[in-house]
């Protein structure tokens, strides 16, 4: 009997283990509570890998969860971990399909030691993470080109110093307005409040609020709630620098951006003077590039235009029509002498027709004219006796008296 | 030219680069921008060479805020 023999007869479904590890996945995933937690036990059976991921076992008296931490997160650990000690990790739980467990993905980690302060840490920052505090949409964009700068920090120690030094650096054209803040102890947070709301009126282009390195108990102002308000309502964008590297603090998740380090922030925020005027060449190149582009581009059209056969021979269009012209002229020509033929030749026969009827032709056959006062007698009846007569012969006239009529009598 | 500021300056000069780029500028047009892209340049430079840097800290006592020079 095959699988589906016995599938089809029992009426069950047989899953693939696959199906049923995804399907697993797939529950652990969906459970919101399980996707952001913090735990805390001890470190067993701790490994790390030449990528820089670490891997252990953490444990308390009656379980034992598998976590891993990834080189990303990893990177930011303050502490080397080790077998036995006590942490409080933040994270989610994963299967491992692979291995057909399931582990918690380490996000944060930190030491027990640092107990109630991190745990105030991590609720604040839970809740302002809830309230939409850290939120992208709210990130204000970083001036290019600032021409004043704001810096809240404290005047001791080198963090001043050293934003100042890369500044000269980068870009000796900008103001710089130092608001002197506590950055350690209870006074500091409300420090660092009045610096940004002071810096804000003052209407610069960009803040930092920067401190040096120390422990985590050192840089707790930055953690404080009021600050990370300020930092929220704060019109001008505000650029964080506090600690190392390794240092996270809530500043950093509220401000627009989080620079590693003091000096970092100065890079950041100033412009390099080198990179300006390289780009001026470029765009001094660019615009005349293009301007000269546009002009060759007329002064092509003008010479094709140029180019055509009527602007390089403009005598060979007059040539053409003159050509015309003569032929013209010499065809009308033809036509007029061969009108002038036909009418001739038209004109001859005419005169023959006209001779022969002639009254003058008759008179050379021997014929004559009769008239009275100029008119032809053809009729005895208005000619009386003794009327003036004249007879027109062939050649002359002769006048004459009637003497008698006879009517009637023609010879 | 508008532009006030440098940013201003910089973006205006981009923009003309780009009409120019396209090529249907009317010749006339197109060197009246490039005067102006060459204004707007003029304008930058002196922007960033002008602007001397100058450090300063405020004194905020008693309510009141004053400017100092710092170093």
């Amino acid at each position: 009997m095959t699988e589906e023999e016995a599938e089809s007869k029992l009426q069950i479904k047989i899953y693939s283990v696959d199906e049923i590890a995804t399907y697993i996945k797939s529950l652990i995933e969906q459970d919101k509570c399980l996707q952001h937690i913090w735990v805390t036990g001890e470190i067993s059976n701790f490994r790390c890998s030449n990528k820089g991921h670490i891997y252990f076992s953490l444990k308390d008296e009656k379980s034992i969860i598998d976590c891993a931490m990834f080189q990303r997160a990893a990177q930011h650990l303050v502490f080397t971990p080790q077998d036995g000690m006590k942490v409080i990790v933040e994270g989610y739980v994963d299967v491992y399909k692979p291995r057909g467990s399931y582990q918690i993905i380490i996000e944060e980690m930190k030491l027990t030691g640092q107990g109630e302060l991190y745990i105030k840490y991590l609720q604040l920052k839970a809740k302002l993470e809830k309230e939409g505090l850290f939120r992208n949409e709210h990130k204000k964009p970083i001036p290019k080109y600032p021409k004043t700068i704001g810096i809240v920090t404290s005047l001791e120690g080198s963090v001043i110093h050293d934003i100042i030094k890369v500044t000269k650096r980068r870009y000796p054209h900008v103001k710089i307005i130092i608001f002197p803040s506590l950055v350690q102890g209870n006074e500091a947070k409300h420090t660092i409040v009045r610096g940004i709301e002071i810096l804000n009126k003052i209407n610069v282009d960009i803040i930092i609020v920067a401190r040096g390195g120390g422990s985590f108990e050192d840089l707790w102002s930055f953690n404080e709630e009021i600050v990370a308000r300020a930092t929220y309502n704060s019109k001008i964008p505000i650029v964080s620098a506090i600690g190392h590297e390794t240092d996270f603090t809530i500043i950093d998740f509220v401000a627009d951006k989080r620079a590693p380090t003091p000096s970092a922030a100065a890079e950041l925020v100033v412009p390099n003077e080198q990179e300006i005027l390289g780009l001026f060449i470029q765009l001094e190149k660019r615009l005349c590039k293009q301007t000269s582009k546009v002009i060759e581009i007329k002064k092509q059209r003008i010479e094709y235009i140029i180019s055509r056969p009527i602007f390089k021979r403009p005598h060979t269009l007059i040539d053409e029509y003159k050509q015309t012209l003569d032929e013209n002229a010499i065809q009308l020509k033809q036509i007029v002498i061969n009108k002038i033929d036909i009418l001739k030749s038209e004109l001859k026969g005419v005169d023959g027709k006209l001779n022969a009827l002639s009254p003058y032709a008759t008179l050379e056959r021997g014929y004559s004219i009769t008239m009275k006062e100029d008119k032809i007698i053809s009729n005895i009846k208005n000619i009386n006796e003794g009327n003036i007569i004249s007879t027109i012969v062939k050649d002359g006239r002769i006048d004459s008296e009637v003497k008698r009529k006879n009517e009637g009598q023609n010879i | 030219m508008k532009a006030k500021t440098f940013e201003e300056a910089l973006k205006e000069m981009e923009e003309i680069i780009e009409e120019l780029e396209e090529g249907n500028v009317p010749l006339k047009e197109s060197l009246s921008k490039f005067k102006d892209g060459v204004e707007l340049l003029k304008f930058c430079n002196k922007e960033l060479k002008e602007a001397e840097m100058s450090i300063q800290k405020i004194v905020d006592k008693d309510g009141k805020i004053k400017l100092e020079g710092f170093e």
